[in-house]
């Protein structure tokens, strides 16, 4: 029997006998419904259909539409799909899993295949058949699904069928990040700016969704033989079947892609239910589906946002009185100012007037050019200005700001954060808390004596932020003005969760099985944004925290259902300027007017006709990094270097910089340096991870096993396809990227032909008799344990692995641990070789310690003696691997820090004491050094945190509270696979700007404007 | 409120060198003892019901929490969400999230109230809930509420509570009869024509028993009595003659995270969720992990040469532990209607050749050998629940998970995250999956019309 000919096959409909009975899968998927009839051992009917959330009607609908054709058989239904479940229940309709479901189709279909792997809306499954059967799904974090698909295509201005037809013909595929919307973004993001081509990028976003799939969920397993292929995106994407069978190197004959792929749960549904005991008359289940129709809400719910449409008018009212005039250019002459906001997905202008009206304004997507975009919107202006008009001072802001003003000549650039305050303190003068969520990000900064006194900005995770609600409003086939409109009245917004999108999509499906509508949902979903931003981002646990006087803007805050949510929240009335989208541009453009210029450097009218701008991707070597950079050329032959992550990429010369003391390159550089120092000694090659607690330790061990006689080898510095590499073996995705690393410095080396490879549990980590206790955290401690459970490359290699449990505090202690490990291995060992190796293991190791603080202490000093500010950048001693790291050491110093790690100051600082149990060796120097920094004006702390990291939850806060008692900014960058650099950017130069702010250096600058403004402030 | 703050905390006055305000510490003096009511939260709802009677035979004045443990937890989820780092895990949430709903409830004089809480030391996060407690009482304006620690490696302590030996003697009963009612409740309920009977007998129990615990006397002879009671009690109850013991359902087991694993209020009511679908949850007890911290001072001492006499104190305790759970499994085992608990002797070698006995923080290697108990005893389908994130079990759970099915491959296993943000459905729809697998035939469903 076969299925992929013709599936609605009227005709072999008509030949069976009338009392035949039918069998009704159902499968309600979270954006589709499909309904398929299943007679006598024929598929006879099937249908396929988005269903915007209105899962009861919708089956409703299908199941009128078949009413006829089924007639007066007896009928056995089933309901299955993620979102089917509460109505199943409800319409007393039999449910069935869908992987199940799943495996009962390819098991009757196709008993011959292996494996199955299903992509839908937002699960991925496999199924393998052979060789024990074994049903996965992704698990609660997981991204690379349909609804991934869907946002990249948003990403890149395209349809998903233009991005499937773009995908077909690529050249080349770059390395993307699909575990996370957020993630690869960052990704996309610098290739679009690059020029990359679209069809090249749509391939990525497959190759990344296969390659996702395969490592998430069959985490080792093998999957070969006769692959079936099933759901909906793999039913409707050519190039994304391709990607699958690229990666599995399958070709058409294992590879399967039945035609019943996007209906394949409602068959197995279906043939779960023709198995039932029980029948039912059509009239019968109609009238259970109808019955469930009706039922009321039983998801749980929040107040409305507006009572009455009375409420909706007042309150747009009052947010209409936030608003600046403007006036058009042709009725305007004199003075005017340019601010310009180019972001990372937008570019906003504003020209304004000497007395602060708007004469000109633009919004809209860069699309991948912002270089383009400017010079149009330039044009434009001078077209419009004609010679009324001057600009006489021009000003930049957002990630793109230094391309922009190279490019155009603009006389300033301004860091974000101060663009915004100075923009909200046009609005507000007593202005003390500023929020603004825009559509990839939130970013809020409290304000204390005129001055920035802490910034937050959402880090690795984007959940919540504008482009979330847009999504999900096209999901359900509204424009997001639309879907806001309808949340505004919605009698019961629903309950959402407060986390990633992929969390809250759940949620969401949970609310559409309770029966919530489009408008609760809407509405909820702006809670939900609204909620992540105050408990999530900000972290506040009441409204009084934020303050009094606040503005908030960005895009997202357009949408009234957001705003009126946000208000509610906090209990009080907010100020949102009409302008809520353009501030950035606009504090540009009262920045450049406070610079008090003769005359503006920008290009003219004439300039920019002869303006030309060409880019070129191109790889730094500078450094190992060999990052991917962006050389810009401009019609004068100015060039203007970007995507460099450090000073050398940009073509600055070797010089001052260098010579700037940083500590992460010091460690790494010695670290790296042991290697030349062993040579074999007859007991073999041994080979130590550089990953997790071996950045600590690596001195001490490389020491003890070259004494030992082994020819002792590091695996290297972390690289991304070294990630890629050891990817497949990771059973816990939500594990942090430097434990997550560990799997790939295990495969390489295994590939330098090691005999051994080192790396101990340490549930005691060293103790520097700072602290209660002297633990490691429970995946540096252990990591070794899974490794051994989870890499078959281990044993296949015939690697011996050790990894003893040793107490490294008490030297006798840990040489008759050693021995014990070690004793019967490569020819035996003596107890006193033992004893000789861990004395000097011990000396080596004391040593390094000693070296990194008597160069940390030199660093210090050196700085002081030339007026530096000295960053200590903090965290764990592995963060100082560039892959984890990122060069955000490098950065630092370009910005013109010298750059000390928390354990370099370690024989200076002293923590007092701490208020959380002080029990992690590695914390109690964070402790320690959050205390020196507060006790030196010139020493600022910033933390590295790694994303997923639990027991950071607790140092964060810690060192926060130590840093803020002594009035210190605290900066924390969390950091993952991927990190946006450009963020980092902001975030350190707002610390400088903030610091620079506070002595006064900025006041003036600004002075002139703002009091002016003050007067003429509208609210 | 800083100078507030000061006065109240003693430690703080003493250092005087403290700026800080986000945090203090309000001891817990003898003179408390004599007027405060002492909160507890709850994990196991009938364990912990006789276990807060023990302190009240010792003078202490304590309640049990039992805010959002009917299914009503989002005034408690909302409450953590606030006070506490989103980024911890979900039990400290939960936990601390409980506290401070009923501290804002309004039910209790604040002033005259402290909050007991357990704190194990290990080198998990969940060592510092304590801190976190406090942290979030200044945030919340309850500064002035004294903790109390739990803990029996001397972390803190607190001059108006003290832990003794015949305190901890009563406690260990408490922890038995508590894992007894678990035993028999979870055999009982899938098989009883009257529904909720079982559920209701162990609430009888568990009110009994937390009398009890304030008898001036307990001999332990009347202690095994009393267990024979029980057995017979639930054996008595209808299950329409079907053997127990042959576990005519399907048997899930429930390992993890301890609170997620035993707390209704951390887990979604994932026993009632399985007993709904028809299966027999299958759990170890609290003794459990009782004896795995013994076992761990004792092996810290084999591995590393630390705490030579704590382990020789240990390694009593042990002995005499064990003995008891040995009673227990006896009297259990030939009254023959049910399936007693694995001895922990046995179960504490079965980690073996998977995850070494020095792993220790969280659940550690008592996880896997969970696990590999419950395949030992038939159990087929075994969840391993977590808190999203829960740093040991990406090791010891999910990091075993393969090693453990390449040696049992007809064995299913499943991992769920438990999160203020993982939804109930998509739990469900993976355990849903288990158990269709778990269940040859499809099953005649309870709805069809």
């Amino acid at each position: 029997m076969s299925l992929n000919g013709t599936p609605n096959a009227a005709d072999g409909w008509k030949s069976l006998d009338a009392t035949v009975p039918a069998a009704i899968g159902i499968d309600i998927g979270s954006t589709t419904a499909k309904l398929v009839v299943y007679c006598d051992g024929q598929l006879v009917y099937s249908c396929y259909e988005r269903h915007f959330s209105q899962v009861r009607p919708k089956t409703l609908e299908l199941l009128l539409r078949v009413r006829e054709l089924v007639g007066d058989r007896p009928v056995r239904a089933a309901i299955s799909g993620s979102a089917g479940l509460g109505m199943a229940n409800s319409a007393g309709i039999p449910f069935v899993q869908e992987v199940f479901a799943t495996g009962e189709t390819v098991k009757r279909l196709e008993p011959d295949t292996s494996a199955v792997i299903e992509l839908g809306g937002e699960d991925a499954k496999v199924i393998f058949f052979k060789g024990g059967m074994d049903e996965r799904m992704n698990g609660t974090c997981a991204g690379g699904t349909g609804a991934f698909i869907d946002q990249m295509a948003t990403l890149l201005d395209v349809t998903v069928e233009e991005l499937d037809r773009l995908s077909l013909n690529a050249t080349k595929i770059y390395p993307i990040a699909s575990r996370c919307g957020v993630f690869a973004k960052t990704d996309i993001q610098p290739l679009l700016n690059q020029g990359a081509a679209k069809e090249n990028i749509a391939a990525s976003i497959y190759a990344s969704v296969a390659s996702q799939t395969i490592a998430g969920l069959a985490q080792g397993r093998k999957i070969e033989g006769k692959v079936m292929f099933l759901g909906g995106p793999l039913y409707f994407c050519q190039g994304l079947r391709k990607a699958f069978k690229d990666a599995l190197k399958l070709d058409d004959e294992h590879a399967i892609f039945p035609e019943y792929a996007r209906i394949s749960v409602a068959l197995g549904a279906a043939i779960y239910a023709s198995a039932l005991d029980s029948a039912v008359t059509m009239d019968e289940l109609i009238a259970g589906v109808e019955a469930s129709t009706r039922e009321r809400l039983v998801a749980s719910h929040t107040e409305p946002l507006f009572e009455r449409e009375e409420d909706y008018r007042e309150f747009c009212a009052r947010h209409s009185r936030a608003s600046v005039k403007s006036v058009y250019p042709k009725d305007y002459s004199g003075n005017a100012y340019l601010g310009i906001d180019c972001g990372s997905t937008t570019t906003k202008l504003v020209l304004m007037s000497e007395d602060g009206e708007i004469v000109y304004s633009y919004y809209d997507s860069n699309r991948g050019n912002p270089v383009n975009i400017v010079k149009e919107q330039l044009r434009e202006i001078y077209e419009l200005c004609g010679n009324r008009i001057k600009i006489m001072g021009s000003c930049v802001t957002g990630y793109g700001e230094e391309l922009i003003r190279h490019a155009f000549h603009i006389d300033a650039g301004l860091v974000e954060t101060m663009a915004h305050f100075t923009a909200a303190k046009y609005f507000n003068p007593r202005v003390d808390f500023i929020l603004d969520i825009g559509g990839q990000d939130i970013k809020c900064f409290k304000i204390k004596d005129d001055a920035i006194d802490s910034i937050m900005l959402n880090e690795a995770c984007s959940s919540g932020c504008g482009s979330f609600i847009e999504t999900f409003a096209r999901s359900m086939g509204y424009e997001v003005d639309e879907f806001a409109k309808l949340g505004l009245m919605a009698k019961a917004p629903v309950e959402l969760g407060t986390r990633c999108t992929v969390f809250m999509n759940s949620s969401v499906k949970q609310a559409q099985k309770d029966g919530a509508t489009v408008g609760d949902i809407s509405a909820g979903l702006s809670r939900s944004v609204v909620k992540n931003a105050i408990y999530k981002v900000i972290r506040v646990a009441s409204a009084e925290e934020l303050g009094e006087e606040i503005v908030v803007q960005g895009g997202t805050f357009l949408n009234d259902a957001v705003l009126r949510s946000f208000e509610m929240e906090i209990g009080h009335e907010v100020i949102r300027p009409q302008i809520a989208g353009l501030m950035g541009a606009f504090g540009a453009a009262l920045y450049a007017k406070g610079l008090c210029l003769d005359k503006s450097a920008v290009l003219t009218a004439d300039e920019l006709k002869s303006f030309t701008h060409e880019s070129r991707a191109a790889r730094c070597h500078g450094c190992t990094n060999k990052c991917n950079i962006t050389v810009n050329t401009f019609a004068n032959g100015e060039k203007y270097i970007s995507g460099n992550k450090c000073e050398k990429g940009a073509g600055i010369k070797k010089g001052d910089t260098e010579l700037i003391p940083n500590l992460h390159k010091y460690k790494r550089d010695a670290l790296f340096a042991l290697e030349e120092r062993s040579a074999d000694g007859g007991r073999g090659k041994l080979g130590l991870p550089m990953a997790l607690g071996m950045y600590e330790l690596a001195p001490l061990w490389h020491e003890i096993f070259t004494s030992l006689g082994f020819e002792v080898v590091l695996s290297g510095e972390s690289r991304r396809s070294m990630y890629t590499k050891g990817q497949y073996s990771i059973p816990s995705d939500t594990a942090c990227y430097p434990a997550k690393i560990m799997h790939g410095h295990i495969e390489a080396l295994i590939e330098k032909g090691v005999d051994a490879i080192f790396y101990p549990c340490l549930t005691y980590n060293v103790d520097e008799h700072i602290s209660d206790n002297h633990y490691n955290c429970p995946v540096v401690a252990y990591y070794s344990e899974l490794l051994r459970g989870n890499m078959e490359s281990i044993g296949d290699a015939g690697v011996d692995f050790l990894y003893p449990y040793l107490n490294i505090n008490d030297e006798r202690q840990f040489v008759s641990g050693l021995y014990k490990a070690l004793k019967d291995k490569f020819g035996g060992f003596k107890k006193s070789e033992i004893k000789r190796a861990v004395s000097r293991g011990l000396k080596a190791y004391a040593d390094w310690m000693a070296d990194i603080r008597r160069e940390g202490e030199a660093a210090i000093k050196w700085a002081r003696a030339k007026g530096m500010k000295i960053m200590i950048l903090a965290g764990r001693p592995y963060h100082v691997d560039p892959e984890i790291g990122h060069g955000i050491d490098r950065l630092a110093a370009s910005l013109g820090f010298a750059v000390v790690t928390e354990d370099s100051i370690g024989g200076i600082a002293k923590a007092k004491k701490v208020h959380v149990l002080n029990q992690w060796t590695y914390h109690a120097r964070l402790y320690a050094a959050a205390q020196y920094a507060c006790e030196h004006d010139d020493v600022q702390l910033v933390q590295l945190v790694s994303f997923g990291c639990g027991i950071d939850a607790v140092t964060t806060d810690e060192v926060r509270a130590i840093l803020e008692s002594g009035g210190k900014l605290y900066t924390q960058i969390k950091i993952d696979e991927i990190t946006n650099l450009g963020a980092v950017t902001i975030r350190l130069r707002s610390l400088i700007g903030a610091l620079d702010y506070a002595k006064g250096k900025q006041k003036t600058a600004l002075a002139g404007a703002s009091e002016r403004e003050r007067e003429e402030a509208t609210v | 409120m800083s100078a507030d703050v000061k006065n109240k905390c003693v430690e703080c006055a003493e250092c005087n060198e403290c700026e800080r305000t986000d945090t203090c510490n309000v001891v817990f003096t003898e003179e408390m003892r004599k007027t405060y009511k002492i909160l507890i939260p709850t994990m196991l709802p009938r364990h912990f019901k006789i276990l807060a009677n023990v302190f009240s035979y010792y003078g202490y004045n304590t309640e049990l929490l039992e805010d959002g443990t009917h299914g009503d937890s989002k005034t408690v989820i909302d409450a953590g969400l606030k006070y506490v780092h989103n980024d911890s895990c979900y039990p400290a949430l939960l936990v601390i999230g409980q506290f401070i709903a009923a501290l804002q409830s309004g039910r209790y004089d604040t002033h005259k109230v402290a909050l007991m809480l357990t704190q194990t030391g290990g080198g998990c996060r969940a060592s510092n809930y304590i801190s976190l407690l406090r942290k979030a009482l200044v945030r919340a304006g309850f500064e002035y509420v004294p903790v109390i620690s739990l803990n029996f490696s001397g972390l803190e302590s607190c001059p108006g509570f003290k832990l003794t030996l015949p305190m901890i003697h009563r406690l260990l009963y408490g922890i038995l009869y508590g894992d007894l009612l678990l035993t028999l409740v979870n055999q009982t309920r899938p098989y009883e024509l009257e529904k909720g009977r079982a559920e209701a007998l162990a609430d009888e129990w568990s009110e009994r028993l937390a009398r009890e615990m304030t008898a001036s006397r307990i001999r332990y002879s009347e202690v095994k009595k009393t267990y024979r009671r029980i057995i017979d009690s639930f054996a008595a109850i209808d299950v329409g003659g079907r053997d127990r013991r042959t576990a005519p359902a399907v048997r899930v087991g429930i390992v993890g995270e301890i609170f997620v694993k035993f707390s209704p209020l951390g887990n979604n009511q994932l026993e009632d969720f399985l007993v709904s679908e028809g299966a027999e949850p299958v759990l170890s007890g609290l003794i459990d992990f009782c004896l795995y911290v013994v076992t761990n001072s004792i092996v810290d001492y084999e591995l590393y040469g630390i705490g030579k006499m704590k382990a020789k104190i240990y390694k009593i305790a042990d002995k005499f532990f064990l003995r008891k759970q040995k009673d227990l499994i006896d009297i259990i085992d030939k009254e023959g209607s049910f399936n007693p608990p694995t001895p922990f002797a046995h179960t504490r070698t079965l980690a073996r050749g998977y995850v070494g006995m020095g792993a220790k923080m969280g659940e550690g290697w008592l996880l896997t050998a969970e696990m590999l108990e419950l395949i030992d005893e038939g159990v087929n389908n075994v969840i391993c629940t977590q808190p999203f994130g829960c740093l040991p079990n990406h090791i010891v759970g999910k990091g075993m998970m393969k090693p453990i099915k390449e040696r049992y491959p007809h064995v299913n296993l499943v991992a769920i995250d438990y999160d203020a943000g993982a939804t109930k459905i998509n739990q469900e729809n993976r355990i849903k999956l288990m158990l269709a697998n778990a269940i040859p035939t499809p099953p005649c469903h309870h709805g069809t019309r």
